[in-house]
Order: C-alpha cells, then structure tokens, then sequence
C-alpha cells in the first residue's frame, strides 16, 4: 500500500508538471499569438512592442520565461497582474477561494441527499412509473444548460415574483458567511440549486443502474435468504457496494467545481469565486492570474483523482498492484 | 459480442411465440424500434433538424427578414397595424427602446426581436443550425480521433500505450472546460495556421476543432479499455494463429467488436458537445458575430431579460429539447446494444 501511495504520488506531481507547461505553451507559445502585442494594445508600433516585450520579460527564452513564472507563482509567491500592474495575483485566488467552496460546498450537499433519494427510489421501485418518471426528471435536468437556468432562476426570483413569493431573494452576489450566517446562506440558496439539478441527474442515474445491478448479485440473494428484512437487504448490502462507484464519481466532480468547473453558475449569479475570476482575467487577457488559476484548479482536479484512486486501493487489493 | 445469438424470443400477432434467428444488428435495431419513448425523442430531433435546415426558406419566404442585420428603424406588422421594432420606453423620461415581445404571428417576428431589432425566431433557426453542425462535427472528430488513439494505443502495448495514455491521463486532468475556455480564448482573435490548415478568427472550424480535441480521452479511455480485453479473446488469438497481418486483425476483428462502443456513445458526445458550444458561446469565446449560435442568442438575451425573456428563454428551450432528446436516444441505443440491457428488461418486465 505504501508503494502504490509513493507512486501515486509521484505521477500526480509529473501531472501537475505537465499541465503548468501545457497551459505555460497554450498562451505564451501558440502559433500567430503575441502576449505583447495584447498587452500594447491593437494598432502598437514596432518601438512600443520592443518596449513592452522587455518590460515584461517577453524577450527571455521560453524556458527561462517558464522557469521564472513558476518561481513566481509558488516560491517567491508575488507573481503581478500584467493588467493592473503591481496587483498580486495570489491574494486574489485567496480572495475568490471562499465564494467558491461555498458554492460547491452547499450543491454537493443538496446533490447527494437529492440523487441518493432519487436513485434509490428509482432502482427500488424499477420498472415501475415511479422510475420512469424519476430517471426523465434526472434528463431533463441533464439536459439543460446551467447557465440558461441560472438565467431562468434570475428572472423568477429577481423579476417576476421578486414582488411577491421572492421578495425575501437578496439582489445577485456574494454575502461572506463572516458578515452573516443568515445572509450567505439567502444568497447562495439559488445558486446551489441550480448548481445541483445537473449533477442530482447524473448521480441518481448512477446509482439506479448500480441498485439495479447489486440487486441480481448473489450477495443480495443470501442475504434474503438469511431472512433479512428488504429495508436491510437494501440499506446494508445494495446500497453500500452500490456507492462505491458514486464516491469515486463525487471525489472527480467535486475537485473539477472547486478547481473553478463552477464557472457559468458563478458568471450567471455574480459571484467573484475562482471561476469567475479566471473568466474575467481570460477577458482582459491577465496570463499571470489565467496561469494561477489554472494551476490552482490543476491542483483540486489532480489530489481529488488521487484521493479517489487510494480510496479504491484501500477498497479493493486488486488495484495495488496495476 | 460476436457471432449471432439466436435467442431473441418474439411474440407474434396471432399471441404465440416464434423463434427469430438474427444477427446482433438486427436485433439491436429490434430492441430500438421497440422503444416507444426513443422513438418519439428521433422524431422531435428530426422535427428539430429538419426546422434548423430550413432557416433560409423561413427568413426569406415567410418572415422577410434578414436575421444578421440590425434592424433598429425597422417596422413590422401587429394585428393589422404597423408599429416599430423598437419601442420606445414609456417609463420616466422615456428614454432608450426595448425590442418587440413576440407576436406570435408566424410571419412578422414570432418570438419579437433582440436589441439590435433583428428576428429571434430567423435567428434561432439560423443559429440552431450551427449549434447542430459544431455539435456533430466536434463528435465525430472527437469519436474519430478516440478510436484511432484508443485502438494503436491499446493494440500495440508497451511505450506506444505509455507516451498515448500519458497524453490521454493529461488532458482528463485538466478541467475540461478550463482547456475548451483557454483554448478558445487563446485562439479566437487571431485563429491558428496548423501547416496547411489556416483556421481564422470567426470560422466555425475553431470552435469545432477546440471541443472536439477536447473530449477525446472521454471516448479513448473506454475504447482503450475494449480494445485490450478484445486481443485477449479467442477469435483474436485464432486470426493470429492463420497468420492475419496487424493491419487486417485491426481492421476485420479488432475495429468491428470497437464499433459498438463508439455508436454508444456517440449521442451522448453530441449531447456533451451542444452544450459546450453553447457555454463557450455564451462567454462570447465560440461562435463569432455575425454567425449565431443557440448559446450566442442566450447571451444577446441577457440583456433584455427581464423585459424581454422570450430573446433567452427560446434558445435555451431549444437546447434542452435537442439534448434532451439525444440523451433519451443514446439510452435506447446503449439498451439496444448492450446485451446486458436484455437482463433489465426481463427484470422490468417480471414486475
């Protein structure tokens, strides 16, 4: 087990290694792209670009460009904007770090409970109209885009009943938990929501199919056969192997929404969480903050896989040895 | 998953039962047509499809309408009467205008106009065929270029497999919307030369390569996975021992028992990738103005949605119907396919 978490733990650092310079080359080296000519602005003349390029170390080889801008970002941990000169980027991600756990935090929450709830309804009572009519309500909450639905949130809750049922929604934003429990949580209720209807979906599917699959096991039947009770065959034997698959699935989403995967809900609802701050910084073009951010979701994405791959190693002897 | 099962049990119309003899294609096509609810899903889409193909007949011949040009002093006709696109406010000074609502009259701006006074319902036609061609496009570059990596990675072994799943394991890693926004917004003002290939800044090329490049590990990992347990199997190790050539174990045994995989999941990436299209388009890094797209309209829609909310709401009711239906199908097709699916359905029908 100690070999298989040393190996693991050395290739999560070769990928994170590997993506800090994939992303490095994605805005610094593509074909046809200038990061000066972003930075002087559109119609800049020979002179100024020279000029910009050695202000910001644009004219230093590739390697030594890297190598700075990593020293950077983690040892000396004062990488500057390139658009508001002087602004460190860390303190930024910090900044934006709470919005997002907070978002993700309460979805997740509602996510499991909701999906658990649906997926074992649907996987008990399978067959049934009950099932049909859960598994095409986990559809449709699929299928419709998150931002859409925050945009059909907001105009429910902000303008058409704002007058009425939802006159308690406090306007689009961010209130910190600090300032107000009550607050921070009537802000975030909607976004959590719409956040969770996509992922409610996907995981009560989840785990119908594995309810529905543990249920013609041989373990399922001994237990009957044992004499136990269906609410026990179910809750004990069923539903347990059955969330094998569901917490491994959870460990990868979670780390990609907290890594900044949270991006649209947090554009729709005026949330300054790391997604959108990615976002606002790939508008102006910030490769500095595009660069930390990027890393900072590298990092959730890559420890949350890892996470996942011990707890199955842990679950199951086989995978030690692949 | 080779060779025919003969076990396929049928009940006649006169209520006894015959035995049908078929191959794993028709039964699989069997399975489908029975499937009442994918059935109705295949025909919305075609409905869908078939209204998108037709956005030039629509806006030329029956609304007269050009939907990429703004429309500010246009005029149009409403219960007889010929009113302005954009009406004035009549709220405080009256300053500013908000486009017309819908009229619900099929031939003068159906679902009323956008803020530059141009045909919603032209452009959701218009823009629904985009979002359905970068949608399959990107599937079906993603689908091609997964099989060709899964296969040579999973058939060849050694380090061919460790540089390609390395490669595969890098990409999954990234948060794949991060990649499909950093790429998009890297290349979309400037395009990219790739040798001959010259991609520019509003071609609908760009977005189609980004998704498509990006979804790969999602159809190669599993294609990956069959393909080394196929070469484990008998009909492999036979065609090996009649001295088949590499290129003719890929290609007779290996690719046909990959093939259903791919079909499987090709709906759901088609699904994945609308979706995607109309997210980088809504943070205006997808499709560029003057083309549109379902996830361009959404973003005009902003803001006007609390007075106008049809500009938004159509598109994105558009979206939900189009993916919904492709994710019912994509069901059907994996129940179809999947012998396992049988199993289930027995289950269901015990009940």
């Amino acid at each position: 087990m100690l070999r298989f978490v040393a190996r693991r733990f050395v290739s999560m650092v070769f990928v994170l290694f590997s993506i800090s310079v994939l992303s490095f080359l994605i805005f610094f080296a593509t074909p046809g792209v200038d990061p000066a000519a972003r930075i002087a602005g559109r119609n800049a003349d020979q002179q100024t670009l020279k000029a910009v390029r050695h202000d910001f170390g644009l004219d230093r080889p590739l390697p030594v460009r890297y190598a700075l801008m990593m020293k950077k970002l983690f040892i000396t941990r004062d990488l500057t904007s390139y658009v508001n000169r002087g602004a460190k980027v860390i303190p930024q991600v910090t900044q934006a770090a709470p919005v997002t756990l907070s978002l993700v935090f309460g979805a997740a929450v509602i996510w499991v409970i909701a999906s658990i709830a649906m997926g074992m309804l649907a996987g008990v009572f399978r067959g049934t109209a009950i099932d049909t009519t859960v598994m095409i309500v986990g559809l449709i909450g699929i299928s419709m885009p998150v931002f859409w639905l925050g945009e059909v949130v907001n105009l429910i809750t902000q303008s058409r009943l704002h007058g009425s049922v939802f006159s308690w929604v406090p306007p689009l934003g961010y209130v910190p938990f600090t300032q107000s429990p009550w607050g921070w949580f009537k802000s975030l209720l909607f976004p959590w929501l719409t956040l969770s209807i996509l992922y409610i979906g996907i995981y009560a599917r989840v785990l119908r199919s594995a309810i529905v699959e543990a249920q013609e096991e041989d373990y399922v039947r001994t237990a009957r056969a044992k004499g136990l009770t269906e609410r026990r065959v179910l809750f004990r034997h069923a539903l347990r192997t059955s969330l094998i698959g569901f917490v491994s699935l959870f460990g990868l989403d979670f780390g990609a929404l907290v890594g900044g995967g949270a991006l649209l809900t947090e554009v729709v609802f005026g949330l300054h969480g790391v997604g959108k701050l990615t976002f606002d910084s790939l508008q102006n073009l910030d490769l500095p903050v595009i660069l930390a951010t990027v890393m900072y979701a590298a990092f959730f994405v890559v420890v949350a896989n890892a996470i996942v791959d011990l707890v199955y190693a842990w679950l199951d002897p086989r995978v030690r040895r692949a | 998953m080779s060779g025919a099962i003969v076990d396929e049990v049928l009940a006649s119309p006169g209520g006894d039962l015959a035995v049908a003899a078929a191959s794993p294609w028709q039964l699989a096509r069997r399975r489908l047509l029975r499937n009442r609810v994918a059935l109705v899903m295949a025909a919305l889409l075609a409905v869908i499809v078939a209204l998108c193909l037709c956005a030039p007949l629509y806006a030329h011949h029956v609304a007269h309408v050009d939907p990429f040009q703004s429309n500010l002093d246009g005029t149009t006709i409403v219960n007889g009467k010929r009113v302005p696109v954009m009406v004035q406010s009549t709220q405080g000074l009256g300053l500013g205008v908000t486009p017309i609502g819908p009229t619900w009259d099929i031939h003068h701006y159906f679902l009323g106009a956008d803020e530059q006074g141009r045909d919603v319902a032209a452009r959701l036609l218009y823009g629904g065929r985009n979002s359905l061609l970068i949608g399959t496009a990107a599937a079906l570059i993603t689908c091609f270029l997964a099989v060709l990596i899964g296969v040579v990675a999973g058939f060849f072994g050694g380090l061919v497999d460790g540089v390609l799943s390395r490669f595969l394991d890098l990409i999954w890693a990234f948060p794949v919307y991060l990649l499909a926004i950093s790429l998009s917004t890297v290349l979309i003002a400037r395009g990219i030369s790739f040798g001959p290939f010259h991609l520019t800044s509003g071609s609908l090329l760009l977005p189609i390569v980004i998704i498509g490049v990006v979804y790969i590990p999602y159809v190669a990992r599993p294609v990956r996975g069959e393909v080394l347990s196929i070469r484990r199997r008998e009909f492999v190790e036979a065609a090996i021992g009649l001295g088949a050539s590499n290129w003719r174990l890929l290609w007779n045994e290996v690719l046909p028992n990959v093939i259903t995989t791919v079909i499987v999941l090709f709906p759901l990436m088609l699904a994945i990738d609308m979706l995607t299209e109309a997210a980088l388009s809504f943070l205006s890094i997808g499709v560029q103005a003057p083309q549109a797209s379902w996830g361009t309209i959404i973003l005009d829609g902003q803001d006007v949605l609390y007075t106008r909310p049809a500009v938004a709401l159509a598109p994105g009711i558009a979206i939900a119907l189009t993916v919904l239906a492709l994710n019912v199908l994509g069901d059907g097709i994996r129940d179809a396919l999947d012998p396992r699916a049988k199993l289930r359905r027995t289950d269901a029908e015990k009940q």
